[in-house]
C-alpha cells in the first residue's frame, strides 16, 4: 500500500461509490487500507438467501408504522418490511416496485395539467400473511394519512388528493387539487400499508400492528428486544429480486466509541445510519477485513439565522459574519475533512444543484470593510454597535455533539475577530427542537438539514413566507424568512412537471438563498460508513432515507 | 410484628407519594419535552405537532397530569412510551432481566471475593496482605467505572481477542456459555468496585468484632482460632452485613448506567438514560417508581433479617 493509494482512496467521489454499489454484484470493492480492490472472482448473490447481517446503529428504531414521524433510523427499517409504490435510485431515476410502472405523461399516468393520476399496479405482490396487496391498500393509505386524528408524519402532497377511484384490484386513481410535481418523490418515500390490518384497530395511533407490522418488503419482523436489537427473517415469496441474507439484525449501540469498537472486532458487520465518527474514519480505513465508504448524505450544515432577530435583519451583517468564517478550517481541524464545502442547501447529487453559485471566500478584511460601511462601529469593548444595537447574538446546538461545540468556538474567534460577539448557549435536544426552534425563539442555530423532500428540490415548507410556524403555525421556516420572489418561485418549480424546466427555477431560487444569506452554508455531510469485506450490495442511495434501503441486494460471497 | 409492618406499609405509602409528586414536578418543569422528538425530523407542521401534544395529554396543567398519571398508575396502568408505544411495565420488564443477570453475578462475585479479602485482612492486620489489600481497594474505589471498561475492552477484545467487546449475546446464539463468555467483561469491571467496598466494610466489621470481650472469652476457654472464627467472630461481624446488603437490593435491578454504556448491555441504566434523553416521561416515571419501591423493600428486609439474625433487637422502634 502507498500514500497515494490512501489519498486516492480518500478522494472516492459519489460516483465512484455508486458505480462500486452498482457493481457490487460484480464484486469491485473499496478494500482496506484505502485501495480499490476488483476481486478475482466475480460475486454473484446466493440462490437461496443465506447468512445474516448485524448492522450497527447508534439510535434506536422504535417507530415501526412508517406513516408515523420516525428518524433515518427506523426508515432503514421500513425499507426492509414494507414497499412504496416506486422508490429512486442511486442515480435519481424512479424505479416501479408496488407499482408497474411510474406514472408519467407520456405512459397516460399522469394528465397533461398533472391533475389526474393513475396508477396501475403490480399483482403478485402479498402481505407478510399471505394476503394480497391490492388497489384497497393504496387508497386506505392515502385517505389514513389524511385523516385528522391520525398521528402522522407528513401530510404534504397528500392533503392535494382527492376523489380517489378503485378501477380495479390492480388500478387506482386520483385527483390532484392542485398540480404539485413534487409528490412523484414524495410517494417514492410513502410505503404501502395494510388495509386488512389496520382498518380493524380501533386507533391506528395505537395498533398492535405498530410494534409487530407486517409490510410488503424483503424482510419480516422477527423480533424485537427494546433496548438491544431487531431481527428481520428474509421473505421467500418477495415480489422484487431478493432478498439475499437469511436474516437482518438492527443492533443498538448509543455510544458511538462502543459502536466502532464492535465494528473493529468483528461484531458489527455494517456500520451506517449516523456512520464512523470523523475522528476514526482514517483509522478505519486502515482495518484488515473492513472498508469503508464515504456516503454523501442530503444534509447541509449550515447556521440558521433568525431574521427577527435585529442585527440579521441587516444583509450587511449576514454577508460580513459569512466572509468571515473560516469553513476550511472546521472541515479540516474537526471534521477532517470529511464533509464537503458547499453554498446551497442542496446536495451536490440533486439534480437541481446549482454549481454556479459565488463561492465562499474567508475574507475578514472584507467583512470588517461592509460592517464598517453599513455604519457598524467597533464600541469600547470591540464590539460593534449600530443605532444602540450591539452585533452579540447567541448560536445553540445540541449539546453532547462534539463536532459542532467546537466548530462553535472557532466561529466565536472567527466573528470576534470582526466585532461580532456570539455567545453560545447549547440545550438538549429535547430542548432545542421543540418551542425553541420551531417557534424561532433562537437568535442563530448550527443545525444540519435535509431541505429536499424525497429527491425533490421543493423548499416551499422551507423557505414560503406562509410557512412561518412562529406567524402561521404550519410550516418549517424558522428562519422567518420572507421574499415575495421566492413565493412566486417556490409555486412555479412545484406546478412544473418537465425537469428542465424546474432545474431553471430552482437554480434561481439558490442564487436567491445564496444572495440574501438567509442561513449560513457550511458543507455538506459526508459519512464514512464501515463494511466487512465480503458483504456485497451496499450502494449508497442520496435519493432515499437510508443507505439499507436495498439490503434486499446485500449478500456475502461465497 | 403486625404492627410494625403496618406502621412501616404506611411510611411507604407516604414515601412513594412525595417520591412520586417530587420526580413528577422535576421531569415536567425541566427545559424541552417529548415534542422535539417529533419536531427534530423537521417534517411536521405546527399544527400537527399541536394535536399529537393534545392526544398524550402535554398541552394540560401539570397537577391535571399528575393526577391523572396518579391514578392510572394506582389502577395498575403505567402508561405507554412515548417512544414505541409500549407498555411502561413490558418495557421495565424487558430490561430487568438483563441488569438482575449482570449485577447479581457481579455482587455475589464481590461479595465473596471482598468477605474473604476483608476477614484475611483483619485477622493478619497490617500484614503484607492486608497492606496490599488496602492499596488495592483504594487504587479500585478511585478507577473511574467508563475508563476501566475501556481498559477491558481494549484489551481482552482489542487486543487479545479473547472476549466480545459488548452484549448480552451474539444474536442467533443465546445459549448459556455464549452468555458467560458475554458477561465476563461488563462482570470484571463492576466486581473490580464491588469488591473493594465489600472488603472494607468486611474488614472494619470483622476488626470491631475480634477485639471484642467475648472473643477474648472464647480464647481463654482454650477454642482454636478456627471455631473462634466461624462460630464467634464471623456470625457477629456479618450482622452489619446484612443492612448493607439490603440497601445494596435496588442496585441490583435498577442497573449500573456506565458499565451497561460501555459493553451495550441493555439493562435498566441503560434504559433510564435514553428515556431521560428524550423526556419519555411515562417510562422515566415507572423505573422511578420502581427504583423506589426497592429501596424500600431492600431496607425492610434489611430490618427484618436484622432482627431475625439477632434476638437482642427489639422491634419497638
Amino acid at each position: 500500500m502507498t500514500d497515494r493509494n490512501r489519498d486516492q482512496s480518500l478522494g472516492w467521489r459519489r460516483r465512484d461509490m455508486l458505480a462500486l454499489g452498482l457493481l457490487a454484484g460484480s464484486g469491485t470493492l473499496v478494500g482496506r487500507n484505502g485501495q480499490s480492490i476488483a476481486q478475482t472472482k466475480p460475486a454473484t448473490a446466493p440462490a437461496k438467501p443465506r447468512g445474516q447481517v448485524v448492522a450497527g446503529i447508534s439510535q434506536e428504531p422504535t417507530v415501526f408504522n412508517p406513516l408515523m414521524p420516525g428518524s433515518e433510523v427506523d426508515q432503514g427499517v421500513w425499507w426492509q418490511i414494507f414497499s412504496p409504490l416506486w422508490y429512486i435510485d442511486p442515480m435519481g431515476r424512479f424505479v416501479p416496485d408496488l407499482a408497474r410502472e411510474v406514472p408519467s405523461v407520456s405512459n397516460g399516468g399522469l394528465s397533461a395539467d398533472g391533475l389526474t393520476w393513475k396508477i396501475r399496479l403490480r399483482s403478485d405482490a402479498k402481505w407478510h400473511d399471505g394476503t394480497p396487496f391490492t388497489a384497497e391498500d393504496v387508497k386506505y393509505t392515502l385517505e389514513l394519512i389524511n385523516t385528522p386524528g391520525f398521528r402522522v408524519r407528513n401530510r404534504i402532497g397528500h392533503n392535494l388528493v382527492r376523489d380517489i377511484v378503485i378501477v380495479a384490484p390492480d388500478e387506482i386513481h386520483w385527483r390532484m387539487e392542485s398540480a404539485y410535481s413534487p409528490y412523484l418523490s414524495i410517494l417514492a418515500l410513502t410505503f404501502m400499508v395494510p388495509r386488512h390490518v389496520l382498518a380493524k384497530a380501533e386507533d391506528p395511533n395505537t395498533a398492535t400492528f405498530n410494534n409487530r407490522p407486517i409490510g410488503t418488503g424483503p424482510f419480516r419482523w422477527g423480533e424485537r428486544v427494546a433496548g438491544d436489537h431487531l431481527l428481520l427473517h428474509a421473505i421467500g415469496s418477495y415480489h422484487g429480486t431478493g432478498p439475499h441474507l437469511e436474516r437482518v439484525v438492527f443492533k443498538y449501540i448509543p455510544d458511538l466509541t462502543a459502536l466502532y469498537t464492535q465494528f473493529r472486532t468483528g461484531q458489527v458487520d455494517y456500520l451506517g445510519i449516523g456512520g464512523i465518527p470523523a475522528h476514526f474514519a482514517r483509522e478505519a480505513e486502515g482495518l484488515k477485513g473492513r472498508r469503508i465508504s464515504r456516503s454523501p448524505t442530503p444534509f447541509v450544515e449550515h447556521i440558521a439565522l433568525n431574521l427577527e432577530f435585529a442585527p440579521f435583519a441587516d444583509k450587511a451583517v449576514r454577508e460580513a459574519l459569512y466572509l468571515a468564517m473560516d469553513k476550511q478550517a472546521r472541515i479540516d481541524g474537526i471534521y477532517y475533512g470529511l464533509p464537503v464545502a458547499t453554498e446551497s442547501f442542496l446536495p451536490r447529487e440533486s439534480w437541481a444543484f446549482e454549481p454556479g453559485l459565488p463561492v465562499h471566500k474567508h475574507d475578514p478584511a472584507r467583512a470588517n470593510a461592509l460592517l464598517d460601511a453599513a455604519g457598524w462601529v467597533r464600541g469600547a469593548n470591540g464590539i460593534r454597535e449600530k443605532g444602540g444595537v450591539r452585533l452579540s447574538f447567541a448560536n445553540s446546538t445540541t449539546t453532547g455533539n462534539p463536532g459542532r461545540e467546537q466548530s462553535q468556538q472557532l466561529l466565536q474567534q472567527d466573528w470576534l475577530a470582526i466585532g461580532a460577539e456570539m455567545k453560545i448557549s447549547n440545550m438538549p435536544a429535547a430542548v432545542i427542537w421543540g418551542d425553541f426552534w420551531q417557534k424561532s425563539k433562537f437568535e442563530s442555530v448550527a443545525v444540519g438539514s435535509n431541505f429536499m423532500i424525497g429527491n425533490d428540490p421543493d423548499v416551499t415548507p422551507r423557505f414560503s413566507s406562509k410557512a412561518i410556524p412562529a406567524r402561521q403555525g404550519a410550516g418549517l421556516n424558522t428562519y422567518q424568512y420572507q421574499n415575495a420572489e421566492i413565493d412566486r418561485l417556490l409555486a412555479l418549480g412545484a406546478s412544473q412537471f418537465d425537469q428542465q424546466e424546474r432545474k431553471a427555477t430552482y437554480s434561481r431560487i439558490q442564487r436567491l438563498i445564496r444572495e440574501d444569506l438567509i442561513l449560513l452554508p457550511v458543507y455538506q455531510s459526508v459519512m464514512a460508513e464501515g463494511l466487512k469485506d465480503g458483504l456485497n450490495g451496499f450502494a449508497p442511495n442520496i435519493n432515499c432515507s437510508s443507505n439499507c434501503w436495498n439490503m434486499r441486494d446485500w449478500f456475502w460471497a461465497a | 410484628m403486625s404492627a410494625f409492618l403496618l406502621r412501616r406499609f404506611g411510611q411507604a405509602v407516604l414515601l412513594l407519594l412525595i417520591v412520586s409528586m417530587i420526580g413528577f414536578a422535576i421531569l415536567h418543569l425541566a427545559p424541552g419535552g417529548p415534542m422535539s422528538q417529533f419536531a427534530a425530523g423537521g417534517e411536521m407542521s405546527q399544527e400537527d405537532l399541536d394535536r399529537i401534544a393534545e392526544q398524550l395529554g402535554l398541552n394540560r396543567p401539570l397537577p391535571v397530569q399528575y393526577a391523572e398519571w396518579l391514578w392510572r398508575m394506582l389502577s395498575g396502568d403505567w402508561g405507554r412510551s412515548y417512544r414505541d408505544g409500549q407498555p411502561v411495565t413490558a418495557i421495565i420488564g424487558s430490561h430487568v432481566g438483563a441488569t438482575l443477570q449482570l449485577m447479581a453475578t457481579s455482587t455475589l462475585l464481590a461479595m465473596l471475593i471482598g468477605a474473604w479479602i476483608g476477614i484475611v485482612g483483619a485477622i493478619r492486620r497490617y500484614s503484607l496482605f492486608d497492606s496490599l489489600a488496602t492499596v488495592g481497594a483504594m487504587v479500585a474505589l478511585s478507577i473511574p467505572t467508563f475508563w476501566f471498561g475501556l481498559v477491558v475492552i481494549y484489551v481482552f477484545s482489542v487486543w487479545l481477542g479473547w472476549l466480545p467487546s459488548g452484549n448480552r449475546y451474539t444474536i442467533g446464539d443465546g445459549s448459556l456459555i455464549n452468555q458467560i463468555h458475554h458477561m465476563i467483561g461488563p462482570v470484571m469491571v463492576l466486581a473490580l468496585v464491588s469488591t473493594a467496598v465489600w472488603s472494607r466494610y468486611m474488614r472494619s466489621s470483622m476488626l470491631e468484632v475480634v477485639n471484642q470481650d467475648y472473643i477474648r472469652t472464647a480464647r481463654a476457654k482454650g477454642l482454636s482460632q478456627r471455631s473462634i472464627l466461624i462460630r464467634h467472630a464471623l456470625r457477629n461481624a456479618l450482622l452489619p452485613m446484612i443492612t448493607i446488603t439490603g440497601l445494596h437490593v435496588p442496585t441490583l435491578l435498577s442497573g449500573a448506567l456506565v458499565t451497561e454504556t460501555v459493553f451495550t448491555w441493555p439493562g435498566m441504566g441503560r434504559l433510564f438514560l435514553d428515556s431521560i434523553s428524550y423526556r419519555d416521561y411515562p417510562v422515566v416515571m415507572g423505573i422511578l417508581m420502581f427504583s423506589a419501591v426497592l429501596v424500600l423493600i431492600g431496607s425492610l428486609a434489611a430490618d427484618l433479617l436484622y432482627g431475625a439474625a439477632d434476638p437482642r433487637i427489639a422491634r419497638s422502634g
